[in-house]
């Protein structure tokens, strides 16, 4: 395929790209400008040119809203969705793929099927389900319901069907139990697909909205996504901290991107491999 | 000694059990429960803090939401976003990862430009783009239509017009997708064994002749798959649209998630909502059904 990277297909490219990417660079560079000239100058090159930069519009977001507060919120969510989320779905991942047991085929069957029903399909009746219960506008409500996750405990069973046994086998000799066979031996040979799952789970749940949306009411925990919904909203328009606001929501899925991109991108493609 | 050993077998048995319990129970109570639950409320008139008594209606809510003219405009809407985002998408996905398919060090970096967009929030990409389609002539998509045609293009108000809305929420997803499916198929052309395209270029295949002969016959799975997601995602478009038209203008941008959120929260007709979602379920449902069908016989032919 060597011939299809000519200069001039490259030079495409990097145009293409360019222009792809502008909006990221409006984003950044509208975040340092005082809120008059984000609209004046977003027609014309000066769009990514740092005419007058300062950070005041950070400082702005700050005394407009508790941006700390959702931003904790956001954290607090994520973290917690994460580290229970992994645990669940890794031992069931184990326990479909590895233990013999009654049911099993049966209940993993049930597994695959429940992969398929999107969040929007059972919004309706789950608000109902935890307005009768009483959660709205808590955290509980906001993680609870998105720990066990059928497309992890599939990716994590795709992982551990193809280790070796003998892994297992030899400890079972040393007389470990099924727990400890598989915190010492399991997870150490498993690091990959623990990547991939944490991956996709950030991606989907730190812009989660619809959700948020309709079971929180006040501030207190109100998730970022939802919370740069509301601060649009708000008057006055200033665009300059609104972006402010942006650049700051995305600062932490993107470092976490930059720095693991390529864990990120075998996350992501580990999701094609079913098709 | 036996008797031990198979009280052993049995614990092992229970721990295995409970080790998948706790997966199991959330699965049950906040997936399938939800979900029986939204079948069974379609079929009634449940309303938050109505006053009347719950009545069941069989399908009557269905024939309701297929006669509403707004629930049918929803339907449309959610339609011709997958006939033109999917097939745009999947094109623009494919032509960039053909390109970038090679292990040079500058390649790299388009890959993770293109990818960028996927990890940013789809909320507060609705707000950069709801800048982007600013009225007036100095809104960055207006200029730049302005500057490719030459001065012939006159600005407009792209949110609030009816006829260029759709596309422009089109536009935004667009743009905050194409970077996964990209991911998806370089993956796909990564498992493409190099012995085939060896094999096609001593056969004095050429460049298109291999990407046409080659490439896209063994792509044909994740190509499927790929589409199938892009479409099923186009079906649950929501976010984008409250916050950029709240459905408007006149219904020009509604589409059926966020006519259920409007029915179920605003207007707390709980059973009407849940039908509308069923109905959105059951092309959810038939598509991958349909999808692992084509995939199938592609096996089979192969």
């Amino acid at each position: 395929m060597k011939r299809l990277l000519t200069p001039l297909t490259y030079l495409c490219l990097l145009l293409c790209g360019l222009l792809f990417i502008s909006p990221v660079g409006f984003l950044l560079i509208g975040s340092l400008k005082p809120d008059d000239l984000v609209l004046v100058e977003s027609g014309g090159w000066r769009a990514l040119w740092p005419t007058s930069a300062s950070l005041e519009n950070y400082r702005d977001v700050f005394t407009r809203v508790d941006f700390t507060r959702y931003l904790l919120n956001s954290l607090f969510i994520n973290g917690m969705i994460l580290g229970t989320g992994l645990l669940v779905n890794s031992i069931a991942g184990y326990s479909f793929a590895r233990l013999p047991w009654r049911g099993r085929g049966l209940l993993f069957n049930l597994v695959l099927a429940v992969m398929i029903i999107p969040l929007e399909a059972i919004a309706v009746p789950l608000f109902y389900i935890v307005s009768l219960l009483g959660w709205r506008d808590t955290y509980l409500v906001q993680i609870l319901p998105f720990i066990a996750n059928a497309f992890s405990i599939y990716l994590f069973y795709t992982y551990f069907i193809g280790l070796p046994r003998e892994l297992e086998e030899a400890a079972r000799i040393d007389g470990a139990g099924v727990v400890r066979t598989f915190i010492d031996i399991i997870v150490p040979n498993a690091k990959p697909v623990f990547a991939s799952v944490a991956i996709l789970t950030f991606l989907t749940q730190w812009g989660a909205f619809l959700w948020p949306l309709l079971v929180t009411s006040s501030e207190a925990v109100r998730p970022l996504p939802l919370a740069i919904a509301t601060f649009h909203g708000l008057p006055p328009l200033r665009w300059g901290d609104l972006f402010a606001f942006g650049v700051m929501m995305v600062l932490p899925i993107l470092s976490v991107f930059l720095l693991f991109q390529r864990l990120f991108v075998r996350g992501v493609a580990a999701t094609g491999i079913k098709g | 000694m036996p008797d031990r050993k198979s009280s052993s077998h049995a614990g092992r048995g229970l721990t295995a059990f409970l080790l998948s319990a706790p997966a199991l129970l959330g699965l049950l109570l906040f997936v399938l429960l939800p979900f029986l639950l939204a079948a069974a409320l379609s079929l009634t008139n449940l309303r938050l803090g109505s006053p009347l008594p719950l009545e069941w209606m069989g399908l009557e809510q269905y024939r309701r939401i297929l006669h509403d003219p707004t629930f049918r405009h929803a339907l449309l809407n959610n339609l011709l976003f997958v006939v033109t985002v999917v097939p745009v998408q999947t094109v623009l996905a494919l032509a960039l990862a053909v390109l970038l398919n090679q292990r040079l060090g500058a390649i790299a970096w388009f890959r993770v430009l293109f990818f960028m967009p996927v990890v940013f929030p789809l909320s507060l990409v609705a707000v950069i783009w709801v800048l982007i389609f600013a009225p007036g002539p100095d809104g960055p998509m207006n200029a730049l239509l302005e500057l490719i045609s030459f001065g012939a293009w006159t600005p407009r108000d792209f949110l609030h017009d009816e006829q260029l809305a759709l596309s422009a929420i089109m536009l935004t997803s667009i743009w905050q997708g194409t970077g996964f499916q990209m991911v998806v198929i370089l993956a796909g052309l990564q498992a493409i064994s190099a012995e085939l395209n060896e094999a096609a270029t001593i056969d004095g295949a050429g460049c298109w002749q291999r990407f046409w002969f080659v490439t896209l016959p063994q792509l044909r799975n994740t190509l499927i798959f790929v589409v199938l997601v892009t479409t099923i995602l186009a079906f649950r478009l929501f976010d984008q649209v409250q916050i950029m038209t709240q459905g408007g203008p006149h219904d020009a941008t509604t589409t059926v998630m966020f006519e259920a959120v409007q029915t179920a929260f605003s207007r707390q007709q709980i059973g009407r909502g849940a039908a509308m979602t069923v109905v959105m379920f059951l092309v959810v449902l038939l598509l991958s059904l349909l999808q692992r069908r084509i995939a199938r016989q592609q096996r089979e032919v192969s």
